[in-house]
């Protein structure tokens, strides 16, 4: 297979300009990473620091209600309150590495940005985040926390001054400090290398669930189910099942509104179709010219035009499966599993969670469902007592 | 030595003892009328050669002044499609070599040979695409080399000697070369007198490439033209032309200043 390519979905898709400093990650990867010196420090990292392994926790009361046997994968206990910080504590490594001193990240929610932040600060970096105008003013708490770590949060007023357009502001300010600086990409998604690197650093989420399981439930579990916005939780739930022929994967994309017309975030379970858009060939939202059209979720963390070219072709191989849930399935899972279990999930987990709860009739009576419980929902709790409001 | 049409417009202006120029207006800038005046105006004016940009939503190579002419564009309804037709009509009118400029998806979606048959039958010689690398080049130009329409490769600063060679096995017509490590419109970083990093970047695509190299980005007053004597074969003008268009002026204005 070409470079850089999972089937035909993939590749390298960017100016010239960024070739050095993506061809010197590539190099890095290959060399740094697997080093004996760099998996221990990483190790020591997400034990002492990210707080791993994070629990696999089994819901009695909701597993008593669906006749499956349901578990989360608590990657809202990792530090930070999600598992971005998985990615971000490698690549802030990766950067000493490379003598570089400064980090640039974009941002959606603010989840990757503040994960990136706090990275930054933990091992002496400078860290600037792109910032859709919108977003800014959407997640302030998540702009708040991300100075308070010492990053600069550069608000982008370009296109629909939202994710894909932050991704455009770093991808351009990455040319001009590619010398100084790493682009800590947020998702399993952007050019060759970052889609693999992500996976590999993210990959820790199912290495941990696969045992855990085999020690709390003594199987595998029958279903894999994960959030898809770029795909990094997802492709880290995913990874070390993807082997186990019998475990399926469900990746969960966010349907909006769910009504005709609305923007939605779904490239590979609605009307998605393959195209180019920041560094690789992969499933889009875009007009029949090749135009990307805005998305939307009410889970910001899912509110991306595009996805992470592995999942673009698990799902050509069927692999995995993709669908998707609308925003008021996922409200409701946010209520139902902080009533019913006492965790409160971020409204992207919501949405895996929603479709768990919404199929769990048509499996197997006894199956055992993994819900990769993405983050935490505090950030979230605005939006939900709007909504619990408004349906009272 | 290349007998494409774009090395002979650059090389008929060296001839004359002057620099190539190739002005840049995003297709439609500043609306859909009179776009095709200032075309006619920049061709009557002396362009060796004329870039016309194709709009995209996401055009990661270029700073404010490109992107939200572009976005303009695309909002007043331009597509490829218009740009081909209204290209059509006017084929065998330029004096000009005609290049487009752009991003991948949007002529990955027009289809890659019905582009290149399409562009080519409405007189285009050229195209650049920002976001094709050498790495993602090769499905382009088996696309675009049976319709005779040329890949031109794009290098810069950062670009080391031997991902030159690369692109100068494949290179025809001209090669663009990004005077900034930076995006469209970024000032370049000299005025009357060239730094160093330039001048040895230049010299390094004048050995590398056996095509003319035009040099780009940033490309602000006629003083820096001077500079560029001997070391380039052409420049570039994209943003400029678009702030003399956003002031009031003319491209017949524009072309008189720089020529």
């Amino acid at each position: 297979m070409k470079k850089g390519y999972f089937g035909i979905f993939g590749g390298q898709y960017v100016p010239e300009l960024l070739m050095p400093p993506l061809l010197e990650l590539e190099e890095a990867m290959e060399r740094i990473l697997p080093s004996k010196e760099f998996q221990d420090e990483l190790q020591s990292e997400l034990t002492h620091f990210v707080g791993r392994p994070t629990a696999l926790t089994f819901c009695p009361n909701l597993s008593a209600k669906l006749g499956v046997k349901l578990w989360l994968k608590r990657e809202d206990l990792a530090h930070g309150g999600a598992h971005k910080v998985n990615n971000t504590i490698g690549q802030a490594l990766l950067t000493k590495k490379l003598g570089k001193t400064r980090l640039l990240a974009e941002t959606g929610a603010g989840q990757h940005g503040v994960a990136t932040a706090l990275a930054a600060a933990r091992f002496g970096l400078e860290c600037v985040i792109y910032m859709g105008a919108l977003d800014v003013e959407r997640q302030s708490l998540n702009v708040r926390r991300m100075k308070l770590f010492g990053a600069t949060v550069v608000p982008v007023e370009s296109g629909t001054k939202t994710l894909k357009d932050a991704i455009n502001a770093a991808l351009r300010a990455w040319i001009v400090e590619q010398q100084t600086t790493h682009y800590c990409f947020g998702t399993a998604a952007g050019p060759h290398p970052f889609p693999l690197l992500v996976r590999e650093l993210q990959s820790v989420i199912s290495r941990e669930a696969r045992g855990q399981m085999l020690d709390q439930a003594g199987c595998l579990p029958d279903y894999v189910v994960a959030c898809v916005g770029g795909g990094s939780n997802a492709i880290g739930s995913f990874h070390e099942f993807v082997p186990d022929a019998r475990v399926k994967l469900i990746g969960v994309e966010a349907a909006g509104s769910g009504k005709p017309g609305d923007y939605h975030s779904a490239p590979l379970s609605k009307q998605g179709s393959p195209g180019v858009l920041h560094g690789m060939h992969t499933q889009l939202i875009q007009t029949p010219e090749g135009q990307i059209l805005p998305s939307h979720s009410i889970a910001p963390g899912l509110d991306y035009p595009g996805v992470g070219p592995e999942h673009a072709a698990y799902q050509a191989s069927g692999r995995a499966q993709y669908v998707s849930v609308t925003d008021d399935v996922a409200l409701d899972a946010f209520v139902t599993l902080s009533r019913n279990e006492g965790i409160m999930p971020a409204l992207e987990s919501s949405h895996a969670l929603g479709w768990a709860l919404a199929n769990a009739h048509g499996m197997k009576p006894g199956s055992h469902v993994v819900v990769c419980l993405s983050g935490r929902g505090d950030k979230d709790l605005d939006i939900v007592n709007d909504y619990l409001a408004n349906k009272a | 030595m290349s007998n494409d049409i774009l090395t002979k417009r650059i090389n008929a202006a060296r001839a004359k003892g002057r620099l190539g120029l190739i002005p840049f207006l995003p297709a439609g800038y500043p609306d859909k009328s009179r776009f095709w005046d200032e075309i006619d105006q920049l061709d009557a004016a002396g362009a060796d050669i004329i870039e016309i940009g194709m709009p995209f939503s996401d055009p990661v190579a270029d700073g404010p002044v490109v992107e939200h002419a572009s976005l303009k564009c695309l909002d007043a309804g331009v597509n490829l499609a218009w740009i081909l037709r209204e290209l059509a009509v006017r084929k065998g009118r330029f004096k000009a070599g005609l290049v487009l400029m752009g991003y991948l998806n949007p002529v990955l979606q027009y289809g890659l040979e019905r582009f290149a048959r399409d562009a080519s039958s409405a007189g285009v010689h050229g195209i650049i695409l920002a976001d094709v690398p050498h790495e993602e080049s090769g499905p382009v130009r088996a696309a675009f080399d049976p319709a005779g329409l040329v890949l031109i490769p794009l290098v810069g600063l950062n670009t080391t000697p031997e991902r030159m060679a690369l692109y100068a096995k494949e290179g025809k017509g001209f090669v663009y070369f990004v005077s900034v490590l930076g995006t469209t419109g970024v000032q370049a970083g000299f005025d009357s007198g060239l730094p160093e990093t330039i001048r040895t970047g230049l010299a390094a695509a004048k050995a590398a490439f056996d095509i003319p190299v035009a040099l780009g980005f940033g490309l602000k007053h006629p003083d820096q033209l001077k500079a560029l004597d001997g070391l380039v074969d052409a420049a570039v003008f994209g943003s400029a032309l678009i702030r003399h268009i956003d002031n009031g002026g003319d491209s017949t204005g524009f072309m008189q200043v720089w020529k």
